[in-house]
């Protein structure tokens, strides 16, 4: 099992080494192939040969797509608490509900507000409530140690949850239907945001997730990202040479909220309905899986994780396995991904190089057993 | 806020709720055990005490008692109580002992940090929920939940006011105790329990000493097990069922039990699953019963706010017990 990861792990990070060794335009040539391959993904079907085997067969291939396109958002916004600065949320879920319900509850017409707003106006608001609650909930959490953190931002998802479930104003199990779809038209006057075709919605995400790639980059080589490797590193001593924990901290926060929180608003604009039964705590250890396999700390990793989260159990679907729909094993499957990926490859399939470094020193502390 | 719920069912809410307590407090010991050694909160605790319940009905299924038998006389009903102690007992444990091995030990070897602990325990939690689950085949719970048997029919031993309480309940408290009380002794007067403290004080002086930590760190997770176990058969004879995620809300509960009297302080476990079980019914009764799962997450919020090292006082080894 060890060698086999890393084999894979090896020729990973063989081509991450390759991409740094490049100048700047050979880095922006493989950026641009990247990106407009990933365009043309939703023709993947029509490539004879291998395309009618990798696109789904039990869903439709373009609303896989943008599955995948907001679990990836999520897994960037994770990745930003998790693998910059080391803090471990289970309750990403939580942000990815505020955004939706923000949504749902402006523009739907079941919901008691009445609003009824268009999904473009209610944005920016959902968006904004996302990162309000991450700064809400991070203040008083974020003196608190490790483990402790990740258990009261489980509690504080699971309270969120309940409160979704029980309250009149948040509709529980009956949700909220018709939420309105994101605006624009076609040439033919049709609108561009429809009820079938799934396209548009996986470009608009792969747009957004362009953009966000871009801000977290930077922030990471920026002032911000240094401290949140600090405080990732040993907190204790980042604090004694003057780094501001707690204020960096709540930036992790209030930064992993707006993505979530962006993600939500996605979601309830494609999927027209909003309800309770979304905001599982799984949902969260889906996207924790996502952000451990894939590599803490690095954006391709996240990427590669946020795919594999939505692509493996949608490829599933419709397969018989042992009698059981094959999509049903999707948790256990990634159960067990994480666990093996934790005992054989610490570092994640794409690792960042730092990251790396810093296991491979603690391994070196190791006292004989 | 309905203030007269509250106060015009206080008894019944309170018996209720030391009931509920005493399973908090044997879970809890699974935690605080655990963490008073390795400083590892052992996410997968909660699904150690879940198979435990799937055990005890189980063994009692094999005896042919299932959901619409009858309830059995005082002699088969202690030869059932035993067997299913027994079975809970030995799954819990066996499952808490192949836990550290399978998951834990590596992740030491390698001195992992202690980010990867708690994701691996998380995966683990994921993994045996689900196979209970989702299962294979004929064997598929298809995420419902199992009936247990009616064992012990719900008797009122004693009556006050509108206060009554049952015998179940007397069975549940007193094993709670009894089983504390072991635990205790255990851990403060035998060689092995020496053994326990020391690795909690500091693991690398104790092994310097000539004790064997893995050993150790092997009887705590067997010990967190058998009374997961022991919580397991007392939780079916209460709730009547399980399910594949059963574990999850208790496991929560019973952490914020451990935390709330002092995480690896063993009397403080107790101390903190009483106090729970009952505040929890205080704060149904007061918000209403859907409120009841987040009375838990709120406690716990303020404490780890105020005062971290919860009631007692933390650590296995530097207090008392």
């Amino acid at each position: 099992m060890r060698e086999f990861f890393q084999t894979i792990g090896r020729s990973l990070s063989h081509a991450r080494d390759w991409y740094h060794a490049q100048p700047w335009w050979g880095r922006l040539i493989v950026v641009a192939v990247v990106l407009v391959g990933a365009v043309f993904l939703p023709y993947l079907g029509s490539v004879p040969g291998i395309g009618p085997q990798i696109i789904t067969q039990g869903t439709d291939w373009y609303t896989a797509l943008f599955h995948m396109s907001y679990y990836v958002l999520l897994a960037l916004g994770l990745n930003v608490v998790v693998g910059y600065a080391g803090l471990l949320d289970l309750g990403y879920v939580g942000f990815f509900a505020v955004g939706t319900y923000a949504i749902a509850l402006l523009t739907s017409p079941d919901s008691e507000l009445n609003a009824n707003w268009r999904w473009l106006a209610a944005l920016p608001v959902a968006i904004m409530a996302s990162v309000v609650s991450g700064v809400l909930f991070g203040w008083p959490t974020l003196r608190l140690r490790g483990d402790y953190l990740a258990i009261v931002t489980l509690g504080f998802a699971e309270i969120i949850r309940t409160f979704a479930d029980s309250t009149t104003l948040l509709r529980g199990d009956r949700g909220f239907s018709s939420v309105p779809h994101p605006p624009g038209t076609k040439g033919n006057g049709q609108p561009l945001f429809g009820d079938i075709d799934a396209r548009p919605y996986y470009w608009l995400g792969l747009a957004v997730i362009v953009l966000v790639i871009l801000a977290i980059r930077n922030l990471d080589r920026s002032r911000v990202g240094r401290s949140w490797l600090a405080i990732r590193e040993d907190e204790e001593a980042a604090e004694i040479m003057g780094v501001r924990t707690v204020k960096f901290k709540l930036w992790a926060f209030a930064i992993g909220a707006f993505v979530g929180g962006l993600a939500g608003a996605l979601f309830a604009g494609e999927n027209g309905f909003v309800n309770s039964s979304t905001f599982v705590l799984q949902f969260s250890i889906l996207i924790l899986a996502a952000v451990v396999m894939g590599g803490a700390g690095n954006i391709p990793g996240a990427i590669l994780g946020g795919i594999l989260i939505s692509y493996i159990p949608d490829r599933l679907t419709g397969i018989q396995v042992f009698g059981i729909d094959a999509a049903q094993y999707k948790f256990l499957l990634f159960g067990i991904l994480i666990v093996v990926i934790m005992i054989f490859r610490p570092q994640g399939l794409i690792p960042s190089r730092r990251r790396a470094a810093e296991l491979r020193d603690r391994e070196k502390e190791a006292a004989p057993q | 806020m309905d203030f007269h719920a509250l106060f015009s069912d206080f008894g019944t809410e309170t018996t209720t709720g030391l009931a509920t307590g005493a399973v908090f407090a044997l879970f809890a010991l699974g935690y605080t055990l655990v963490y008073g050694v390795l400083r590892l909160i052992n996410f997968a605790h909660s699904e150690v005490f879940m198979l435990g319940t799937f055990a005890a009905i189980g063994i009692w299924g094999v005896l042919g008692y299932t959901e619409n038998s009858a309830a059995p006389g005082v002699g088969m009903l202690i030869v059932l109580l035993v067997v299913a102690l027994v079975a809970a007992m030995l799954a819990s444990g066996t499952t808490a002992v192949l836990l550290e091995l399978v998951a834990y030990r590596p992740l030491r070897r390698r001195n992992a940090p202690p980010l990867a602990f708690l994701i691996t325990a998380i995966g683990m939690s994921t993994i045996l929920q689900e196979a209970v689950g989702v299962g294979v085949g004929r064997y598929s719970t298809h995420r419902n939940p199992v009936g247990a048997p009616v064992l012990i029919k719900p008797a009122v031993v004693l009556s006050f006011g509108n206060t009554k309480i049952y015998s179940y309940q007397v069975l549940l408290v007193v094993t709670a105790l009894v089983m504390m009380y072991a635990l205790d002794r255990f851990i403060n007067t035998t060689r092995l329990g020496r053994g326990v403290r020391a690795v909690a004080q500091n693991p690398d002086a104790a092994a310097l000493m000539g004790v064997n930590k893995n050993r150790v760190i092997s009887l705590v997770f067997l010990l967190g097990g058998l009374m997961a176990g022991i919580a397991a058969v007392m939780y079916v004879i209460k709730i009547g069922n399980t399910s594949y995620n059963a574990g999850f809300q208790l496991g929560i509960e019973a952490f914020t039990a451990a935390v709330l009297g002092g995480i690896g302080n063993l009397r403080g476990a107790l101390l903190g699953g009483f106090l729970l079980g009952v505040v929890e019914n205080y704060g149904a009764a007061l918000f209403g019963t859907q409120y009841h799962d987040v009375v838990a997450f709120v406690i716990l919020v303020l404490i780890l706010m105020f005062r971290p090292t919860g009631l007692l006082g933390e650590s296995l080894g530097r207090t008392r017990a």
